[in-house]
């Protein structure tokens, strides 16, 4: 069986799964039925300075695709809203009864370091194993100059991880707003800041839906709606991409994974792709912790399958594979081939490419049946036809063979920096 | 559920014993019990249920349960206007292909037509639930609208339209929408044909076939006149004088007999008569059924008969069939359904004879068959008996040309026994048209739709030509 044991940043937990900063992590009684249920460590919902913060009733807002319930998920939800003693008492109790499980605390003070530095004794002296400054909550926070009003200035990011990690000996994670234009900008300001880690992303700026009848933004407070931090499923290739940036550009610098992890498939992809850990939150708000059983299992499973003993024999093994447009072999060449035996006649096939691509799948009758047929010509290998079609495994996309030696845009003829270049 | 009502206990149970052998009685079951049996067999579906169920559709290019539908309706394009929420868009695409889309919904055998043809069919053998679906829709616009049709501009043209079943009104309405004025001749006192006389009453329970008739007439432009039979009230030669243009949908007026000794006797009776009954019957359980039931045949009219039989309290029902069970006209759906409401069917079995006690009937003698090369059922020689106290004929309906003669003689051409028509539904006279079971072709209701709406077109294009 796999090892799924974990080192991030100094900190240890039995697997790499971790509840992300967020209301499952509001208090003891949920992190000790998340730690019950199998979960290898947690970021406490964000602290903040006293009095604590208020929030508003109807707070989450959720993406219906289908008929298939939180296909993306939003919420206007503000940090913690219990007395920062409850919290660091809860977290004191809790680590000291479950030693082996990370309890990272998740924080937000004011852009001062008097108030950093304010906080950072009472929460180094619950134990805990490491801090998570939230720099990315992009809705109530902002506002008030903190979470993604900072993370959104690198300078910022900086400034405060280079507080943090001068007044505490606890590990720094920052966490990264994705409401940004290059998330390198942010995770290179942490890394210069000394902060021991990223992770990301945080939510994304957001309105969910607007109720037609009211006329206002969803959800609705009172006739009214705000923008609010979207995440869940529907978030995930985008957090890919962002987590694959920092790792091709940071090599070995530890990353959190966290945007609609939802399966042992979700996180392996995050880890294949330099993820350290991941966090999750809407799948446990959309399905409570036992989700955490299939993870740990389905992932220990395809690791024996694969060969893989540890989570570090695949780490980052997809970021070699993560390249540039400019990098990629236009002399490749791949078609669409439709298995007739398993075709159904849906036709999605040709109309896709028909409407609103190459015109290379011909609609036929044969012997009054319909039959659907690509035409090598024209197909382009785009892939649509291969992701519209319902059947699994009816249209593959088949790599041709090739005489042509590997060219990319650099150097093809089509390119006037190329003819530049040869001219000199 | 308690069948039985064994003869000991008529007397209590207040059932009704025509002879000392012969157990035919009403009142077999609980008034409640007969009442939820004949309750909606195939409740609709929930507004969830139809979301998850329309999401299930794949949207098809060509898709082939359009061309399954003989109405030709876009029911890719309905079930998507279910997904988003557009209810009414969703019942006009259904109600402008096919007026009647509340009853097909409910009536039509989906598993031979739209829903056999499913591509979900070739991929999992779970079709989407296109029926059920096109009653979510039909049923919305029904509750929410008098009409969404609006009578055209008058034409000043009259046209005549013989039968008011589906193929009669499918046309009438048409032809109202073109601005025509429509009397419609209807020889049984309510409208509707087999909608309203000839289906099994948990198929189209609290009275829907005459709320959608209602609903259809809201248009405007269409008179019914009732208790008008053609060839005793009136005649074709009158209408075609009197109208600019005539339609005929006629349905199938006679039963076929079974020709054997013995089917005058007491408790022997045609099935559609019975279906016919219950349809009418504002207390189910007030109507007679035998303990014993033996039903001849293997059409829709013999799963109806048998199965309601068996939901009146029957305690021992039999479906015979001459072939086998891939020859039956009702579907293999149809099978199951009377399958699992405790009907028995034997197959490969011709009456031979009927028994007889004191001029009732006490049984039938089948003689086993056998098909031979061509198909036919030919008999084997071999017999069996079955007791029976009631006797159901349901071996097939004919079209019955007697209205149409004048002086012993055809007023139009016919084809295989039925009126012939064209493309256009037009017979051999040039202003008479005609459809639905009185022509030749498969007896459905959403056929009979088809038929009347194509002569409407037609006629239009005739008379405004």
């Amino acid at each position: 069986m796999a090892d799924l044991s974990t080192v991030f940043a100094g900190i240890r937990s039995p697997n790499p799964f971790w509840l992300a900063s967020a209301p499952p992590t509001d208090k003891a009684y949920n992190v000790v039925r998340a730690f019950e249920a199998g979960w290898g460590g947690v970021v406490w919902k964000t602290l903040g300075e006293d009095p604590p913060i208020v929030n508003v009733s109807s707070r989450y807002g959720a993406i219906s695709y289908n008929g298939v319930r939180v296909a993306g998920f939003n919420n206007i939800e503000l940090i913690t809203d219990r007395p920062l003693q409850v919290n660091l008492d809860e977290i004191r109790r809790v680590k000291r009864e479950w030693p082996d499980r990370a309890v990272v605390v998740s924080l937000m003070v004011p852009c001062t370091e008097e108030a950093w530095k304010a906080i950072l004794k009472p929460v180094e002296d619950t134990g805990c194993d490491g801090i998570e400054l939230n720099f990315g909550c992009p809705h109530g926070m902002s506002e008030r100059n903190m979470g993604a009003a900072v993370g959104q200035v690198p300078e910022y990011v900086e400034m405060v991880a280079a507080w943090c990690k001068q007044h505490s000996r606890m590990p720094v994670i920052v966490k990264l707003t994705p409401n940004i234009t290059n998330i390198l900008a942010p995770a290179r300001a942490a890394k210069a800041g000394r902060a021991d880690a990223v992770s990301l992303i945080n939510t994304v700026t957001s309105i969910t839906g607007v109720d037609l009848d009211r006329m206002s933004p969803e959800p609705v407070v009172d006739g009214q709606g705000t923008h609010g931090g979207y995440c869940g499923p529907a978030v995930k290739p985008i957090a890919l991409h962002m987590v694959g940036d920092i790792a091709r550009d940071m090599p070995g610098y530890p990353i959190s994974g966290i945007g609609g992890i939802a399966s042992w498939r979700d996180a392996a992809e995050f880890i294949a792709l330099g993820a350290g850990t991941v966090q999750v939150c809407t799948a446990a708000m959309h399905h409570g912790f036992r989700i955490v059983e299939d993870m740990i299992d389905g992932l220990s499973n395809w690791m024996d399958a694969k060969g893989y003993r540890t989570l570090d024999d695949f780490r980052g093994a997809a970021v070699k594979n993560y390249v540039h447009w400019g990098d990629l072999n236009l002399n490749f060449k791949t078609l669409a081939r439709i298995d007739q035996d398993l075709c159904i006649k849906c036709g999605l096939c040709h109309i896709a490419c028909e409407d609103t691509s190459h015109q290379a799948i011909a609609a036929r009758r044969v012997d009054g049946k319909r039959r659907y047929e690509v035409i090598d010509a024209e197909c382009v290998g785009c892939n649509l036809c291969a992701h519209v079609c319902p059947v699994d495994g009816c249209i593959s996309m088949v790599p041709q063979p090739s005489s042509l030696p590997r060219l990319v845009w650099g150097q093809h003829p089509n390119n006037p920096m190329r003819v530049r270049e040869a001219a000199e | 559920m308690t069948l039985a009502c064994a003869t000991v206990s008529i007397a209590t149970e207040g059932c009704r014993a025509v002879s000392d052998t012969a157990d035919i009685a009403a009142a077999r079951l609980p008034p409640e019990q007969v009442a939820a049996n004949f309750a909606d067999a195939h409740p609709p579906l929930t507004p969830h249920e139809a979301l998850v169920e329309a999401s299930r559709c794949y949207f098809c290019y060509d898709a082939p349960c359009m061309e399954a539908c003989p109405t030709g309706i876009d029911i890719p394009g309905f079930i998507r206007k279910i997904a988003t929420g557009n209810l009414r868009g969703s019942a006009l695409t259904i109600l402008e292909a096919n007026i009647f889309g509340g009853s097909c919904a409910r009536v039509c055998p989906t598993e031979i037509l739209c829903e056999g043809a499913c591509v979900r069919m070739a991929e999992e053998e779970r079709p989407v639930r296109i029926g059920a679906l096109q009653r979510r829709a039909t049923d919305w616009l029904m509750e929410h609208e008098a009409t969404p049709f609006a009578r055209g501009a008058p034409t000043g043209r009259r046209v005549a339209v013989v039968g008011a079943g589906p193929a009669g009104l499918s046309c009438a309405h048409r032809l109202a929408r073109h601005g025509h004025d429509v009397t419609v001749f209807e020889a049984r006192p309510k409208p509707g044909g087999l909608n309203e006389y000839g289906i099994a009453a948990y198929k189209v329970p609290e009275d829907f076939a005459q709320r959608e008739v209602a609903w259809l007439l809201a248009i405007g432009g269409i008179d019914i006149r009732h208790g008008q039979r053609l060839g005793r009230d009136f005649d074709l030669g009158t209408l075609r004088r009197e109208y600019d243009a005539v339609f005929l949908g006629l349905g199938q007026a006679g039963v076929r007999a079974l020709g054997v000794v013995g089917e005058t006797l007491g408790g022997v009776r045609n099935a559609v008569d019975f279906i016919a009954e219950l349809r009418q019957a504002h207390d189910k359980s007030a109507v007679s059924v035998g303990r014993r039931v033996v039903v001849i045949g293997g059409g829709n009219t013999a799963i109806d008969a048998a199965t309601q039989s068996r939901r009146l309290g029957a305690e021992d029902v039999t479906i015979v069939y001459r072939r086998g069970p891939g020859e039956m006209s009702a579907t293999h759906h149809e099978q199951e359904w009377a399958q699992t409401n405790g009907v028995r069917i034997r197959h490969h079995a011709a009456p031979h004879r009927l028994l007889a006690e004191g001029g009732h009937v006490s049984g039938i003698e089948f003689m086993r068959t056998k098909l031979d090369a061509s198909g036919r059922a030919v008999p084997t020689g071999e017999t069996f008996t079955l007791a029976a106290d009631m006797v159901l004929k349901a071996v097939g309906q004919v079209f019955v040309a007697d209205p149409l003669t004048a002086d012993g003689s055809l007023l139009l051409a016919t084809e295989d026994g039925r009126i012939a028509v064209d493309a256009q539904r037009r017979t051999s006279l040039p202003d008479v048209y005609a459809g639905g079971d009185c022509v030749a072709g498969v007896d459905l209701t959403v056929a009979a739709v088809q038929d009347g709406k194509i002569a409407a077109e037609a006629i239009h294009r005739q008379l405004m030509g």
